[in-house]
């Protein structure tokens, strides 16, 4: 458990195993982790802004879920985002959403 | 001598239709003087049918066997009997054994034994998934396939299919079970049981999900195009189908983790399996991935490309889901995340 959060420690997902060995690795290039979080906090906010959520991080270890009206949640990985985002949003986040898939087709950021 | 898996125990799951020969080929494994360093988990000592004069009474859901095989039954709580079995070689009381070959109830989905092994506080950290057996009945599995979905989950999740009972009918009726396979399955290996090249410590040794290693070649990873027979447009339809999603451009690691995380949050226990080698932007080496249902391996890191072949080939299993919808699915959201125009993907279906 991190003492300062009180996240209680779990395995490691799958998505931390990331194609560039150490990105994901406090120790080791830095640079490049920051760089990926940065990337999945984009990619992952302009998805969830269809649902009326964003995604940030925090402090370089966990990441925060919002909604527009201030719901917020403390998300570890990617394996508790999807769960998480459909709880506090009361929606279902379906990839093969016809809506969802013309929406992200359509190009460009929301 | 070198250990494949330091950490970890390997753990074969055996399933199988009722009738199908699970117990028959426990029984042979049981009797392997090569599966000595191996503990067996089976549900009931009575099926097996263990020889008394071959075994040791270590307590009363666990034996010993003249093989250096630990047998032990499953009563109550899975997690519970692997704890007990853990806790006794920990304190030397059962033989360390270096595999567990775990029985699962003809009935049962094997999807919950592999999310207990990936979730329970103490296994994760001593077990390991390596990969999944199914017993296929040449005689009755056809029918059992096409009557009961519990068998068409079974096949469709193995790593390896070991026909049973080959030498009680004919070969075309084996060809006909096999093409039938072919359709829910691509690519998991076949093995006759009552072949000459029935080699058990191949098939237990063989296809891994455990994600440890970086095989150049490992068997379950489609490496090879593999030709799939597509139910959609068949008069009878099934609801479980396969399909390969070749994949021309570079994948973005982040929006396919994003991507992946999201179908199988809300479709998990319809993605029956989804295995694949990816080629990932900003890598030279190919990714190899695998998922049943809820739970995906990690990837594993290989060591070189199988063929001249650089496409990214993903292999799903599913039930009920649209093939077309999943490959746009996709598309659109690698795009998020590369710089150059949206994925060509061709289906194979």
């Amino acid at each position: 458990m991190c003492s300062l959060c009180g996240i209680l420690g779990s395995n490691e997902h799958w998505t931390d195993a990331v194609a560039r060995p150490g990105v994901f690795t406090r120790n080791t290039e830095r640079v490049d982790r920051r760089r990926e979080r940065a990337k999945r906090v984009r990619i992952a906010s302009r998805i969830l802004t269809e649902f009326g959520m964003t995604l940030s991080d925090w402090q370089g270890s966990s990441f925060l879920l919002s909604t527009r009206t201030g719901k917020t949640e403390m998300v570890e990985d990617l394996g508790h985002l999807w769960p998480l985002a459909e709880k506090i949003s009361g929606r279902v986040c379906d990839p093969l959403s016809h809506a969802l898939i013309e929406r992200l087709e359509g190009g460009g950021d929301a | 001598m070198p250990d494949a898996f330091p950490d970890f125990t390997p753990v074969n799951l055996l399933t199988g239709f009722l009738g199908s020969g699970k117990t028959t080929l426990l029984h042979r494994l049981l009797q392997d003087p090569a599966l000595s360093d191996t503990a067996v988990l089976i549900n009931e000592f009575g099926e097996v049918g263990l020889d008394h004069h071959l075994l040791e009474r270590i307590d009363d859901t666990m034996v010993l066997l003249q093989s250096g095989c630990v047998c032990c039954t499953i009563r109550g709580e899975l997690a519970q009997a692997m704890r007990d079995l853990q806790s006794k070689r920990e304190r030397g009381i059962v033989p360390p054994f270096r595999r567990l070959i775990m029985e699962s109830t003809g009935l049962a989905d094997p999807f919950p034994v592999l999310s207990t092994l990936k979730s329970d506080p103490v296994l994760r950290h001593h077990f390991k998934a390596a990969n999944v057996i199914t017993t296929l009945d040449a005689v009755n599995g056809l029918a059992q396939l096409e009557t009961h979905g519990e068998s068409v989950r079974q096949a469709a999740i193995a790593d390896a299919i070991v026909l049973t009972k080959t030498d009680l009918t004919d070969e075309p009726a084996v060809a006909r079970l096999m093409q039938r396979v072919r359709r829910i399955n691509p690519d998991a290996p076949f093995v006759d049981a009552h072949g000459d090249h029935f080699d058990i410590d191949r098939l237990l040794s063989g296809a891994s999900g455990s994600g440890e290693g970086a095989p150049a070649r490992s068997g379950f990873y489609c490496e090879e195009p593999v030709s799939v027979i597509g139910e959609a447009g068949s008069a009878h339809q099934k609801p479980v189908h396969s399909f390969v999603m070749t994949i021309d451009a570079r994948i973005d690691w982040t929006a396919f983790g994003l991507w992946l995380t999201m179908l199988l949050n809300r479709h998990g226990d319809k993605v029956l399996r989804v295995k694949g080698i990816l080629n990932i932007e900003g890598e030279d080496n190919p990714v190899a991935i695998h998922g049943v249902q809820h739970l995906v391996h990690p990837p594993v890191h290989m060591t070189g490309w199988p063929s001249d072949d650089r496409r990214s080939r993903i292999v799903f299993i599913v039930d009920g889901l649209d093939a077309d919808l999943i490959r746009r699915s996709f598309s659109a959201f690698n795009r998020l995340g590369l710089p150059q125009p949206a994925a060509n993907i061709t289906e194979t279906a």
